[in-house]
């Protein structure tokens, strides 16, 4: 009988997801043995825990390691995804608490399910293996399924739940048969090893098995990231799931489909990139421009919120079309400065809205600027960077996007992405024009802001306005990121 | 000292974090420490005035690394020169007209629309003392965030469509711009441009075809700001919405953004473009002194038609600037000054009869100067000046405008222009003969008040300028003269060889001949290397050793 041999595993590169995955299941336990009622301190635990995976996260800055047979690996790449995923985790932990509570639907399984997700997420960033990747996308997916359903009495809640379930499972069946299909060109599912086999292929954009895999895979990830015409899903999952989720959704797995998808496209296909860029171009524009166009007509700030995540998402590919450091790096940046935005915007959203997600519309945010002036500006600041408009994230991120595409000669694509900009003023506008030109049309109690959205709340604002006015630092972090690819 | 631009530019912003502590229910509390605020920043700006020298050169220059990552290098890069200075100076001494001004005007929210005004005045000093291309660019979007407030909050019946169209049609053509600005740095980089700073970029020889698009970027962005016929329909309804300060402000200082972007900007960077399409623009800038002021005559609402003649200065102050000699961009510069002391003025005095009688239809007046006097006074001095009409500020900037104008090849739109001053003359005097003479027969004016110390101080400083600029223009002229003398050689194009028409500043404004001497001591300056641009000791100089390097063209090096 033959031993089954262990291969010597560095355990280094996923350090990081064991401490996160451990944490996890001891909060399932706490969960289980603590007494009913409160659950904010689950909140403290899994935001201290994730302050914590960060610390081990960033001390490996700089390094640069391979484990598990070259199944993953730990770069600078990934370790800035990393980064970005805990912060929108985080922020979307502080913000659960007094959501849920109002809700009614308060379960402690949130929290774990949340750092499975991340878990999953940080596999997808550092995976160099296709089974890795897809393996980190089925543990975030099935997790975000879950998430997305879990205001179990609310109707459109379990209707989100259920759409992404099906459409998700749909779409990551593209992606798989991609996967197999690269698998079958190439004879390996190592991301270097397809570059190597691609390297030395006459033409490989004539292999047709091999162009059909690459367009599958983009699918699923194109899926993932909310890139039209695969954004269906996006309104009414982002409109039904608790806020909360459709916050961390929006931020964290858009920027785990995004660091796949670059690490795919740019290592292991970049033989293909005169095809894949054009094919980036048509998708940036239409989605810019989809998400755009049905967002101005939106009266739920949920909803026109999830379209305008469809642009942004645009606008990366915008950064992703040019293909070059300038361009990549961007979008680093871009997603890390939309986790603080878009989170900040949407922990309004959750301080104005009444229990069953009612008062959830533009107009309901009327007079919100002279009853509570702080909330209004922190929005303010949210609307106008995601808008685009200086000196916030928002304009530094699209500022350097827009420059990518410049520099290698797509000028059109970049009058596109502004024009698509300016589109996208009236309707962040709108919500301020609500806030501070309009009369509220009945008195209305506002709910008092908690500690944990306070935190969160300062640390958006924080960030928002940090990355626009001195981004210096964390843009030159971003290079080196996309640099060690 | 040296840091005395960024201290003048941040002095408002530095109130604003103090005005948070006052309670807002104490608004005299409120109203007088804006107040303090900008008075402080104009001695403040003063001391800029006073310790500029006479020269071309950037003064007060401040440089200091600030974002470096990726292919671009931004610089926190400032500086004032002949052109800036007077607008800065302009900027800092409208500031706090406007806010004594809100005095009895803005009752609600006093707080907030103190920090509105704050805000604006940073982002309009940083605009103008830029050199770094993406800091202007930053002040450039932000100083739209207050003025949309200004209109929307404490705006007039139809705020809320007028501040949005503001807002949008400013975004749309300055995002254009953007992406010229970032194609102008990758030509730039690759030519061994390093920074963002437009000195550099003013020696960049750039394809006359890639300068025609990229000159349509930038003309497009500041002929909205301008604005210039036919994009000038946000600003009629900005001007009748907004609040009295928000119109004096947009119209003395905001709108000169647009034309200062053509000096500083659109034609330095691009003059083989800018003299291809001087026709056009020309043409334009004639339209609307006509249109505008024919659109001026048939209006009811005084502050409307204060507006449309806005249009049609700003035209005159366009076609000065592409006569592209130094007579026109002297009256375009000092036009630009006169404007905002006279238009300012008017808005002013509008605000001033709204605030008693809540009503701007010129039908509903009549016969004010009889229980007004003092008022009339002011107000006639001011449409005088508005005119342009000799011995008041008007008259110089016009004058040198259409003199310039006439020397240069746009000679027969000159003509047709200067039925403009006729023009204006028509519909200025006009509606004063409606609203100040006649009979008094509206009993709601049969008590109006005189203007009170307040309203006096306020116009005070604005008539004392009209006629010190009217009378003795030579002192603001001396100052930008240097920079203009090297402003106007930098827009020659290499191909062609028109003579530089000096202005001798002595000679003004009546005629002088017209010699064409001076070009040859004009020429190296400009094209040889930035030696002659930077002031000693300029780091971004001295560091790269740029001014030894040829400038290439980056389409012969690609």
């Amino acid at each position: 009988m033959d031993m089954i041999t262990m291969p010597a595993v560095n355990f280094t590169p996923i350090l990081p997801e064991i401490f996160l995955s451990v944490l996890a299941m001891c909060l399932l336990l706490i969960n289980v043995f603590s007494p009913n009622g409160k659950k904010t301190y689950l909140t403290y635990i899994s935001f201290i825990g994730l302050v914590v995976a960060a610390v081990l996260v960033g001390s490996g800055w700089g390094a640069h390691i391979e484990s598990f047979n070259g199944a993953v690996v730990l770069d600078n790449f990934a370790t800035f995804f990393k980064m970005i995923f805990l912060l929108s985790a985080g922020l979307a932990v502080l913000i659960s608490d007094q959501y849920m509570e109002r809700e009614g639907c308060n379960h402690g399984e949130l929290y774990p399910i949340i750092l499975f997700t991340v878990v999953g997420m940080m596999l997808m960033a550092s995976g160099t293996d296709l089974m890795t990747i897809f393996l980190g996308l089925e543990v975030m997916s099935v997790s975000l399924y879950v998430l997305a359903g879990f205001n179990r009495a609310n109707r459109k809640s379990n209707e989100a739940g259920l759409k992404y379930f099906l459409l998700g499972s749909f779409s990551t069946g593209f992606l798989l048969y991609g996967m197999a299909l690269i698998y079958g060109a190439t004879g390996t599912t190592r991301i270097a090893g397809i570059a190597s086999v691609l390297g030395q292929m006459t033409l490989p954009a004539t292999n047709i098995m091999l162009v059909a895999g690459m367009l599958l895979m983009f699918t699923g990830f194109a899926f993932k990231v909310a890139a039209a015409p695969f954004h269906m899903w996006t309104p009414d999952v982002y409109e039904g799931a608790p806020t909360p989720m459709t916050a961390f959704m929006s931020t964290g797995p858009k920027a785990a489909a995004f660091a796949a998808l670059l690490r795919l496209f740019l290592v292991a296909l970049p033989t293909l990139q005169v095809e894949w860029s054009q094919l980036l171009w048509v998708l940036a524009v239409l989605t810019m421009t989809v998400g755009n166009i049905t967002a101005l007509r939106q009266d739920n700030i949920k909803r026109m919120l999830a379209y305008s995540s469809i642009a942004h998402a645009g606008y990366c590919l915008v950064g992703f079309t040019a293909g070059n450091g300038t361009g990549t790096s961007a979008i680093l940046f871009y997603m890390l400065s939309y986790a603080f935005m878009n989170i900040g915007a949407f922990a309004i959203i959750i301080l104005i809205a009444k229990k069953g997600e009612s008062n959830g519309t533009v107009m309901d945010l009327a007079g919100l600027g002279f009853k509570r002036p702080v909330l209004a500006l922190a929005m303010t600041i949210f609307m106008f960077s995601l808008a685009g408009v200086p000196p916030t994230a928002g304009f530094i991120g699209k500022f350097y996007l827009f420059s990518g595409a410049i520099q290698e000669g797509y000028i059109w694509l970049a009058i596109l992405g502004v024009l698509n900009s300016a589109a996208s003023v009236y309707y962040y506008l709108r919500v301020i024009v609500y806030m501070y030109m309009k009369d509220p049309s009945e008195e209305f109690e506002w709910t008092s802001l908690t500690a944990p959205v306070a935190l969160a709340l300062v640390l958006a604002v924080a960030g928002t306005l940090i990355l626009g006015i001195v981004p210096s630092f964390v843009l030159q972090y971003a290079q080196m990121a996309v640099s060690m690819l | 000292m040296s840091y005395i631009l960024s201290l003048t530019t941040f002095l408002p912003i530095l109130g604003v974090l103090l005005l948070f502590f006052i309670p807002k229910e104490s608004k005299s509390v409120l109203r007088g420490f804006t107040l303090a605020v900008t008075l402080v920043t104009f001695l403040a700006s003063l001391l800029i005035l006073f310790g500029f020298q006479t020269n071309a050169e950037f003064q007060f220059v401040e440089n200091v690394p600030w974002i470096a990552a990726g292919p671009f290098v931004m610089r926190y890069n400032i500086g004032v020169d002949g052109i800036s200075l007077w607008l800065v100076i302009l900027t800092t001494f409208i500031m706090p007209l406007s806010v004594l001004s809100t005095w009895k005007a803005v009752e609600d929210k006093v707080k907030e629309y103190m920090i509105c005004l704050l805000i604006l005045e940073t982002s309009l000093i940083g605009a103008f003392i830029s050199i770094d291309m993406f800091l202007f660019y930053i002040y450039w979007e932000l100083m739209l965030i207050p003025m949309y407030f200004m209109i929307g909050i404490w705006g007039g019946k139809n705020r809320l469509y007028a501040t949005m169209k503001f807002f949008i049609y400013t975004m749309v053509g300055s995002l254009l711009m953007l992406v010229a600005f970032i194609y102008l740095y990758m030509l730039g980089s690759q030519a061994g441009i390093p920074d963002f700073s437009v000195l550099h970029f003013y020696n960049l020889r750039i394809d006359p075809t890639v300068q025609v698009w990229m000159f349509l970027a930038f003309a497009l962005a500041f002929a909205i700001k301008v604005p210039m016929f036919p994009l000038h329909t946000w600003l009629p309804d900005a001007h009748t919405e907004a609040p009295t300060a928000g119109s004096v402000i947009l119209a003395a200082i905001m709108l000169k953004m647009g034309t200062y972007g053509y000096v500083r900007f659109a034609m330095p960077l691009f003059p083989e473009a800018a003299h291809r399409f001087a026709p056009l623009l020309a043409t334009l800038a004639v339209i609307g002194i006509i249109y505008a002021a024919l659109v001026a005559m048939v209006q009811e609402d005084v502050k409307k038609l204060v507006a449309y003649s806005s249009v049609a200065h700003l035209g005159f102050v366009m076609l000065g600037l592409f006569a592209f000699n130094v007579q026109g961009m002297t009256g375009s510069m000092l036009q630009m000054l006169n404007h905002g002391i006279s238009t300012g003025a008017l808005f002013l005095i509008v605000g001033f009869v709204y605030e008693r009688r809540h009503t701007r239809l010129i039908t509903d007046f009549g016969g004010l100067a009889k229980q007004m006097p003092i008022f009339a006074t002011i107000f006639m001095i001011v449409t005088l000046s508005s005119i342009g009409v000799p011995g008041t500020n008007g008259f110089v900037g016009e004058f040198l405008i259409l003199m310039g104008g006439y020397e240069s090849e746009l000679r027969w739109w000159t003509v047709v222009a200067t039925s403009g001053v006729i023009f204006a003359a028509v519909y200025m005097l006009w509606m004063f003969q409606r609203v100040m003479f006649g009979e008094l027969n509206n009993p709601k004016n049969q008590k109006l008040l005189d203007l009170d110390a307040r309203e006096i101080a306020i116009m005070v400083p604005l008539v004392v300028l009209i006629f010190v600029m009217g009378v003795y223009p030579n002192p603001f002229i001396e100052k930008m003269d240097p920079a203009i003398q090297k402003l106007v050689a930098q827009i020659r194009p290499a191909s062609m060889n028109v003579p530089v028409l000096p202005v001798s500043s002595q000679s003004l404004p009546v005629g002088h001949p017209v010699m064409p001497a001076q070009t040859g001591a004009e020429e190296p300056a400009a094209h040889s290397g930035m030696s002659g641009q930077l002031p000693a000791g300029h780091p971004g100089m001295t560091n790269k050793g740029q001014s030894s390097e040829p400038v290439v063209n980056p389409h012969e090096s690609k």
